[in-house]
C-alpha cells in the first residue's frame, strides 16, 4: 500500500509538471498585458514533440541519444525522494536530501556531456556556462538544507518536515535565512530570469538552453519535461519544507486528497510570485551570477549561524 | 550649394599640390581631381576634419568614375576621379579613413577596380557564383548574370585566426534562431571576454544596383523603397531628391511637408520597437511587449491614414502620393498626446528598473575617438558625442523652416543609445505636430519633367538611422544609368566590431540590438 502510495505520488509528480509550468507562463503573460495561452499548453508541446522525428547529428555519438532518457530518469528518481502530498512514504525514507542532489547533478553531468558531445560551439559554451553555475549553486544548496537537517536532526527530507510538523508555527530565524537561500539557488538551477531566459532565442546568451540546442523531437520532449519537472521539485522543496502544514501525515484518501489539494495551492502561489518576480527584473550579466550565488551562499552560512548561536543551545 | 568658408580654405589649401576641377552640376560641388591623388586627397581631408560619408564607382562608357562623398559643417563635397577601363586602379582611401574600408572592397568586387595598399583586401560582397573575371556592375554584365548550376559553398573565405591555449572561435549565423535578417559573426573569445568579432555579411545581397539600371523614375522609387524594408520612407525620399535634382524638379510645399510626416513617422515606429527589442535582449519583456502595443496602434493609424502599415510607396518623383485630409490630421495630433501621456509611463518604468540600469550602462561602449573614425551616423553616432544631423546641419525642406533639436549624449553605451531614441521620439512627435499645422494648402505632386541625359543628383537625408546619400545619373529617355543608395548602416556596422570588444559573448545581442544596423541596406 505504502509503495503504490509512494508511485502514484511520483507518477502525480510527472504528471503535474507540465501543469506548473504552464500555470507560469500564463501567470507572465498576464503580467505583460498579454493574451496567455491555455495553461495545458505545454502538454500539447510535449506531445506534439514526441509525433515529430528527432533529427540527430552525423557527429553525434550514443551519449547524445541516450542523454535524455537518463537526464529524465534521474530526475523522475529526484522526484521519488521529494514528499509531494505525503511524508512517511518508504521511498523518501530510503534516500535522503544529499541523494537528491546527486540526482540533479547526475542529469548535470549527462546533460553538459551532450552539450558537448555534438561539437558545436553553442553546446560547448552553454555546458561551461552551465558547470560554472553549478559548481556555485551546489555549496549554497547544500548549505541552506544542512541548516534544515540541522533542526530537525536527519537530512531525511520526510522526517524532516515531520519534525517541523510536530513544532508547530515557530518562527526560526535560520529557516527564513535558509529560505531564502534555497529561492535563490533554486532560481538559478532552473534557468529563471534573471539567471537565465527560459523564452530566449539568443544562442549567446543561453545557458540551459544552448546545451539543448541541437535536440528534437522526443528527445527534446524528455529534456524539457525533466525541466519542467525540476522546476516543480524546487517549488515542492520550498512550500513543503518551510510551510509544510497540508500534507498528508496518514494515507487516507481524504488526507491525501487534501495533501494533493495543499500542495497545488501553495505551487500555484509560488509560481505567482516567480512570474511577478521575473517580469520585475532583467536577466543579470552573465558574470553577475557569481555574486548572486556568492550571495545565496552567504544566507545559507548565515542560516546555520544563526541556528548554532540561537536555536541549538535552547 | 554655395561654397562655404572650409571649401574655399580648404581649396587654397590643396592649391598647388592637386588640381581640383570644379565641375558645374546643379545643387551639388563636385570636384574633380587626378586619380594618383586620390589618396593625398583624403589624407589632406582628414587633416582638416572632413567626415568621409559614401564612397562608390559607376561605368560611362569606356570610364570609370569613382565617386567619394566629404561633409564638413553641413557642407557635401562630392569628389570625382576618372579612370580608365583599360587598367582601372588607384591608391586606397581607405587607409586614412576606415570608414572607407568596406565600400572600397564594395566597389573592387562589383567593378574590378582595384584599390592600391588598401589594408584589408579580401572579397566583400563578392559571390562564389561569379566567374574571376566578370563583375556585376559593370555595363556588359548580365541583368540575369550567368547561372551555370549550383554554387559551390563559399566555405574558404579567409577569417582571421586566433592561437592559443584557451581562446576559442563561435560562428554565429548566418541562420540565427530569431526572426532577423541573415549576417554571419565570427568571434574570438577567451573564456566568455570576445577578443575579436569580425561580420561577414552579404547574405541579403539582392542586386539592387543592377537591376536599378534602366527603371524609370517611378519604377525606381519603388525599388528604393526596398533596399531596407524598415527605412522605406527615407530611401524612397533620399532617391527622389536627387533624381527631382537631376530633372530640376521642384515639390510643392505641401508634399515637403507631408514627407516630413512620413519620414518623422517612420522614425517613431522604429525607434519604439528598437527600445522595446534592447529591453527584450536582456529578458525585460514587460517593456518590449508595451513598446510593440505603442509600434502596433501607431502603425495600425498609419494603415487609417496613408493606407500602408510601413509607409511603402508613399513618396513619388514629384512629391507623394497620399494627401492628408483634415480628420487626418485631427486624428495624427489626438495619437500624438496618447502616445506622449503612455511613453512617459513606460520610459519612467525602464528608468526606474535597476536591473536594467545594470545592464545597459557601461555595456558596448563606443568611444567619441571610434564614432568619429568609422563615421559612425544616427543615435549610434549621436550617443558616442558625434553631433550631427542632416535635418539641422543641412537642412532641405520642409526642416528649413523648422528648428531641431539635435539629441545628443557622449557616455556612448547602450543606455545612452537608448537615451537618444527616445529624445528623438520625442522632438519626432513634436515635428509632426509642427508640420501639420504647417500643412499650406495646394497640390501633393508637380508634373515630372524628363531630365537631360547624363544629368545627376545626390539626394541626402536623414533617416530614422541617420544620414542616408543616394547617387543617381540619368541616361536619355528618362531612364536610369546608375543608382547607389548609401544607408547608415554601412558605417554603423563596422563600429560594432570595435564596440563588442572587451565585452563578454553573453552581452554581444543587446549590444548588436542596441546598433541595430540593416543587413539589406549594407547588401544592396
Amino acid at each position: 500500500m505504502n509503495w503504490l502510495i509512494a508511485v502514484l505520488q511520483t507518477t502525480l509528480f510527472v504528471a503535474l509538471a507540465p501543469l506548473l509550468a504552464g500555470w507560469v507562463k500564463c501567470c507572465k503573460c498576464r503580467l505583460q498585458n498579454r493574451k496567455a495561452p491555455s495553461i495545458f499548453q505545454p502538454y500539447r508541446d510535449l506531445l506534439k514533440l514526441t509525433y515529430k522525428q528527432p533529427v540527430v547529428s552525423e557527429q553525434a555519438s550514443w551519449v547524445f541519444i541516450k542523454a535524455p532518457y537518463i537526464i529524465f530518469s534521474a530526475t523522475v528518481l529526484a522526484a521519488t525522494v521529494v514528499p509531494l502530498i505525503a511524508v512517511d512514504l518508504p521511498t523518501s525514507a530510503s534516500a535522503d536530501v544529499i541523494v537528491m542532489v546527486g540526482f540533479f547533478a547526475f542529469a548535470r553531468f549527462f546533460l553538459a556531456l551532450a552539450g558537448l558531445d555534438i561539437g558545436t560551439a553553442f553546446g560547448g559554451m552553454g555546458s561551461s556556462r552551465e558547470m560554472t553555475i553549478s559548481s556555485l549553486a551546489e555549496p549554497a544548496m547544500l548549505m541552506a538544507i544542512f541548516t534544515l537537517t540541522m533542526t530537525a536532526s536527519t537530512t531525511n527530507l520526510s522526517f524532516a518536515i515531520s519534525h517541523v510538523l510536530n513544532e508547530g508555527l515557530v518562527l526560526r530565524p535560520s529557516f527564513v535565512f535558509a529560505l531564502a537561500a534555497l529561492v535563490l539557488v533554486a532560481i538559478a538551477e532552473t534557468g529563471r530570469i534573471p539567471v537565465d531566459n527560459p523564452a530566449t532565442h539568443l544562442e549567446l546568451t543561453m545557458i540551459h538552453e544552448a546545451m539543448i540546442l541541437e535536440y528534437s523531437g522526443r528527445h527534446l520532449a524528455l529534456i524539457e519535461w525533466a525541466s519542467q519537472l525540476k522546476l516543480m521539485l524546487y517549488g515542492v522543496l520550498i512550500a513543503n519544507i518551510f510551510l509544510p502544514w497540508g500534507i498528508a501525515e496518514s494515507f487516507g484518501v481524504q488526507a491525501l486528497g487534501y495533501g494533493l489539494l495543499a500542495i497545488m495551492g501553495k505551487l500555484a502561489v509560488l509560481a505567482v510570485f516567480l512570474a511577478i518576480a521575473e517580469t520585475l527584473v532583467a536577466k543579470m550579466r552573465l558574470f553577475r551570477v557569481q555574486e548572486y550565488l556568492s550571495f545565496a551562499y552567504l544566507l545559507g552560512l548565515l542560516g546555520m549561524l544563526s541556528h548554532i548561536i540561537l536555536e541549538a543551545a535552547r | 550649394m554655395s561654397t562655404s568658408k572650409w571649401t574655399a580654405d580648404f581649396l587654397s589649401r590643396l592649391g598647388t599640390e592637386i588640381t581640383v576641377a570644379q565641375i558645374d552640376v546643379p545643387s551639388i560641388t563636385l570636384w574633380q581631381i587626378e586619380s594618383h591623388a586620390w589618396q593625398r586627397f583624403a589624407e589632406l581631408a582628414v587633416q582638416q576634419n572632413l567626415r568621409w560619408a559614401a564612397g562608390w564607382a559607376e561605368q560611362v562608357q569606356s570610364l570609370f568614375l569613382i565617386n567619394a562623398c566629404f561633409e564638413k559643417q553641413g557642407e557635401y563635397v562630392l569628389l570625382r576621379t576618372l579612370l580608365d577601363d583599360s587598367n582601372p586602379e588607384l591608391p586606397s582611401q581607405a587607409t586614412v579613413y576606415p570608414a572607407a574600408n568596406r565600400s572600397e572592397r564594395h566597389t573592387q568586387d562589383m567593378f574590378g577596380i582595384k584599390f592600391i595598399g588598401h589594408p584589408d583586401n579580401r572579397r566583400w560582397t563578392r559571390h562564389q557564383a561569379w566567374t574571376e573575371n566578370s563583375y556585376p556592375l559593370r555595363k556588359d554584365f548580365p541583368v540575369k548574370g550567368t547561372p551555370v548550376g549550383i554554387t559551390a559553398p563559399d566555405i574558404h573565405y579567409p577569417f582571421i585566426k586566433s592561437h592559443g591555449a584557451g581562446t576559442y572561435e563561435i560562428p554565429v549565423g548566418p541562420v540565427h534562431a530569431g526572426i532577423i535578417e541573415p549576417g554571419h559573426f565570427r568571434f574570438q573569445a577567451v573564456g566568455e571576454l570576445i577578443l575579436n568579432l569580425e561580420e561577414r555579411l552579404g547574405y541579403v545581397h539582392k542586386g539592387i544596383e543592377k537591376i536599378a539600371e534602366g527603371r524609370t523614375p517611378e519604377s525606381l522609387a519603388r525599388l528604393a523603397g526596398r533596399v531596407s524594408g524598415d527605412t522605406t520612407v527615407g530611401h524612397c525620399w533620399a532617391a527622389c531628391m536627387a533624381m527631382e535634382q537631376a530633372a530640376g524638379v521642384e515639390i510643392p510645399p505641401r508634399a515637403a511637408l507631408i514627407r516630413g510626416i512620413l519620414a518623422e513617422r517612420e522614425r517613431v515606429a522604429n525607434h519604439m520597437g528598437d527600445i522595446g527589442a534592447i529591453c527584450n535582449d536582456v529578458a525585460f519583456v514587460f517593456a518590449q511587449m508595451q513598446f510593440t502595443r505603442l509600434r502596433e496602434l501607431w502603425l495600425r493609424t498609419n494603415a487609417t491614414v496613408f493606407g500602408h502599415r510601413l509607409l511603402m510607396d508613399q513618396i513619388v518623383p514629384g512629391g507623394v502620393v497620399c494627401d492628408l485630409s483634415d480628420a487626418s490630421c485631427s486624428l495624427i495630433k489626438k495619437e500624438i498626446a496618447e502616445l506622449r501621456t503612455e511613453l512617459a509611463e513606460v520610459i519612467l518604468a525602464l528608468d526606474l528598473n535597476t536591473s536594467l540600469e545594470d545592464r545597459l550602462y557601461t555595456a558596448g561602449f563606443l568611444s567619441e575617438q571610434t564614432a568619429a573614425a568609422f563615421g559612425t551616423l544616427g543615435y549610434v553616432g549621436r550617443a558616442s558625442g558625434q553631433d550631427f544631423d542632416v535635418r539641422r546641419d543641412a537642412p532641405y525642406a520642409p526642416y528649413d523652416r523648422v528648428m531641431v533639436k539635435v539629441a545628443l549624449e557622449n557616455q556612448g553605451d547602450i543606455a545612452s543609445r537608448v537615451w537618444v531614441r527616445y529624445k528623438e521620439i520625442r522632438t519626432a512627435l513634436r515635428l509632426i505636430g509642427e508640420f501639420i499645422d504647417r500643412l499650406v494648402d495646394g497640390d501633393i505632386r508637380t508634373e515630372w519633367q524628363m531630365p537631360a541625359a547624363g544629368s545627376e543628383g545626390l539626394g541626402i537625408v536623414e533617416g530614422w538611422r541617420g544620414e542616408i546619400i543616394s547617387h543617381i545619373r540619368f541616361d536619355a529617355d528618362n531612364k536610369i544609368a546608375r543608382f547607389y543608395p548609401r544607408d547608415p548602416s554601412q558605417l554603423n556596422w563596422a563600429a560594432l566590431e570595435k564596440l563588442v570588444l572587451n565585452n563578454i559573448v553573453p552581452d554581444f545581442p543587446v549590444c548588436n540590438k542596441s546598433l541595430n544596423g540593416s543587413y539589406s541596406g549594407n547588401d544592396l
